[in-house]
């Protein structure tokens, strides 16, 4: 080895210029916390204008920048690049590998996301405002009615969608080629299987996201009519190809939340997963039909019935492989020896509130019904039920499970837990109010609005100041677990954890497995 | 199975850029055809054919009546005067039928106008076949003119028997900005 570097570079070029899978994962982990801070400064904004009926703080046009960033922000700068991050601290450790396939390219996946966002921020204070036409941009909106900001937003998407596409390819390659001698496809850990089919699906359907903002840049800019009825084109093309990427995408957050929580519950129910096979057999059938149920979002504009039809069963397909999921995790706690730290409440609370989540999303599949639904703040209760309580309350958890591995410090116990409590409640103040101003009738999206929706949407403006705040005293936990933490030494720092991870020292030294593990082929998945 | 390269990280990265390119490619060249085609042939969003009919019809049905409603609407901006000739034709299947939509252009200036149509219901949209229409064409006129504008259908005799009333719209659009350019397709 001689004069081999074996420590991080010192000082600020450590960051910019490493192709260290840890160190690029705390960068993603990091990234994410800011741009979840920023979203949620957005929905802060939001809930205090909603706060009371009648115009109160911000302008119309403001507020509608506002939901339209908070959107934007929370799914691909906060959710989407957490969840990266979480995968290349995890995957290789995982699988015994030294690194990602692809460090270098690593590197530049990370580095292009905060430029993007910061381009998207910046139209705020642009002439004509930041986009204000809702996180999902239907054309004509965001292409004849947009303000000129919209190129910004159009290149940040594009920046942003060519990161997810190298992250992926480079979690694909990983998984493939570098898991550790006898480590079959499935004995891998649930949190790789559930990546590496995120992954595929990210490969599959950002390119159709380039496409749809392409498009839109040639309507806006060079005289095509794709979205133009005037020149032949069709605006309800726009729906179609935003939610033949748009639905998948939803799956690419959620699955590897599936898999975070296949990590935790067996850990604090000290038993191994239940039905490890059909957790995989659902994640792929999950993945599959989310390719062939778009159009349960955009069942008002005017399908043919066969279509409703069609869209209606396929969709409540999806039910059955998530039930297998939720059954599973159910089982794998039932008659465990059960014990209840930060991670694990926060994954009992996700299967609770997540549920809840499914079921609703069950009754906006069915077509008549939709109608009304469409549009209300039933669809808001119901993808902050699955995205808030699935994808950030299984993030939270994965960050407290794994937190002492990455920094060799336990983090304050009780300050995990009133924090999960604090969010838990303030999360249900905000969100369950909204199934019930929405079934009677309250539209997403208005920053005024009738009188009798006054009280419930006051508790949803409590609830959510709760909530954001609940997040402040995450971070603190987290600065100081790592400042001053009690320091840990074990390197199974949960007893029942199981994995290759827990095998390597605490703190998780800058290199692991140089020298791949050997695996015990007798040994079941980890 | 074919590699790109000897090296097993880059062969799958080669093959996954493949597929990430494809899928950009995939939206241009199968998505939106795909899209315009099933509409065409299904009548999707009560979209009519953009080609004129030329199909021979056999005989007229006397049987039946079909009243069809003309609807002319402007689209956002658009300053002309928009309307059909009649607003109610009652027709049989398989006659040929004529009537005229009324514009003029109340600005000084020329401008150029094209006219979207749209069937309800949908399902009429595919027995609704035209012989002549000026939304295949788009409509110029000069300043302050007005012309008469020609509308030739032939309702098909195979349409459903249930249908007795079918609405023709039109929205009408300014397209004087990009008149000129091949774009318009109907």
């Amino acid at each position: 080895m001689g004069d081999h570097a074996h420590g991080p570079a010192k000082g600020l070029s450590r960051w910019l210029f490493t192709t260290n899978h840890k160190d690029i994962g705390t960068m993603y982990l990091w990234f994410s916390f800011a741009m979840f801070i920023l979203g949620g400064s957005f929905a802060m904004i939001i809930r205090a204008e909603l706060f009371q009926p009648g115009m109160q703080l911000v302008e119309p046009g403001f507020f509608n920048q506002m939901t339209t960033l908070h959107g934007l922000v929370m799914v691909f700068g906060a959710i989407m690049p957490s969840f990266v991050g979480l995968a290349n601290w995890m995957i290789p450790m995982m699988i015994g590998a030294p690194d990602m396939a692809l460090p270098r390219m690593n590197n530049w996946s990370f580095w292009i996301l905060p430029p993007a966002f910061l381009m998207l921020a910046s139209t705020l204070f642009m002439e004509g405002g930041a986009p204000g036409f809702g996180w999902t941009f239907y054309a004509p909106l965001s292409t004849t009615y947009a303000p000129p900001s919209v190129t910004f937003f159009i290149f940040a998407i594009h920046i942003l969608g060519l990161s997810s596409i190298m992250g992926s390819i480079n979690i694909i390659a990983t998984v493939m080629n570098m898991r550790a001698p006898g480590m079959s496809y499935m004995k891998m850990p649930l949190f790789v299987w559930t990546w590496l089919i995120t992954a595929f699906l990210l490969v599959a359907v950002m390119p159709v996201l380039a496409g749809a903002v392409t498009m839109m840049l040639m309507d806006i800019h060079f005289g095509t009519s794709f979205f133009s009825a005037a020149g032949g084109g069709d605006p309800v093309l726009f729906q179609h190809i935003f939610w033949f990427f748009g639905h998948p995408e939803v799956y690419i957050i959620i699955l590897p939340a599936f898999g975070v929580v296949s990590q935790i519950i067996p850990a604090f129910a000290r038993k191994p997963l239940f039905g490890y096979d059909s957790m995989v057999y659902a994640t792929a059938a999950i993945a599959f039909l989310s390719f062939i149920v778009w159009a349960h979002h955009m069942y008002t504009v005017g399908m043919p019935i066969a279509g409703e039809l069609f869209f209606m069963y396929a969709t409540m397909l999806i039910a059955v492989p998530t039930g297998v999921k939720v059954f599973n995790w159910v089982t794998t706690m039932w008659r465990g020896s059960l014990s209840f730290e930060t991670p694990m409440l926060f994954c009992i609370g996700f299967l609770i509130l997540f549920t809840i989540g499914g079921f609703t999303g069950l009754m906006l599949s069915i077509a008549p019904a939709d109608f009304q639904y469409h549009d209300s703040y039933f669809v808001v209760a119901h993808f902050h039920y699955v995205m808030v309580a699935g994808a950030v309350f299984s993030m939270s958890a994965a960050v407290y499970y794994w937190l002492p591995k990455w920094c060799g410090r336990m983090y304050n116990e009780t300050m995990g837990k009133t924090h999960f409590w604090i969010s838990f409640i303030g999360f249900n103040i905000t969100f369950f109010p909204q199934h019930f101003v929405g079934l009677a009738g309250m539209p997403r999206r208005i920053p005024d609005y009738a009188l009798q929706f006054a009280d419930f949407n006051m508790m949803s403006s409590i609830g959510a100041f709760i909530y954001g705040a609940s997040q402040i005293l995450f971070l603190y936990n987290v600065v100081a677990t790592i400042v001053s933490g009690k320091p840990v030494s074990d390197d199974k720092v949960w007893d029942g954890a199981e994995g290759l991870e827990w095998t390597v020292p605490t703190p998780a030294p800058y290199h692991t497995f140089e020298v791949p593990p050997k695996i015990d082929p007798a040994h079941a998945h980890t | 199975m074919f590699r790109v390269s000897r090296k097993p990280a880059i062969d799958t990265t080669a093959k996954l850029v493949v597929v990430a390119v494809g899928m950009f490619a995939f939206v241009f060249v199968v998505m939106v055809p795909l899209y315009n085609v099933l509409c065409d042939a299904l009548g999707i969003n009560g979209k009519t054919s953009g080609q004129a009919y030329t199909a021979a019809q056999s005989g007229v049905d006397e049987s039946r009546e079909i009243t069809i409603q003309f609807v002319a609407t402007n689209n956002e901006g658009m300053p002309w005067e928009f309307g059909p000739g009649d607003r109610i034709m009652k027709v049989h299947p398989g006659a040929a039928n004529t009537t005229i939509f009324h514009a003029r252009n109340p600005l000084p200036e020329a401008m150029v106008a094209q006219a979207i149509p749209s069937v309800s219901p949908s399902r009429a949209a595919e027995y609704f076949h035209k012989t002549e229409c000026f939304c295949f064409n788009q409509q110029p006129l000069d300043g302050e003119t007005s012309a008469e504008m020609p509308l030739q259908f032939i309702i098909d005799r195979d349409l459903p028997r249930d249908i007795r009333t079918i609405t023709l719209s039109y929205t009408l659009f300014d397209v004087t900005a990009m008149a000129g350019d091949a774009v318009a397709t109907r």
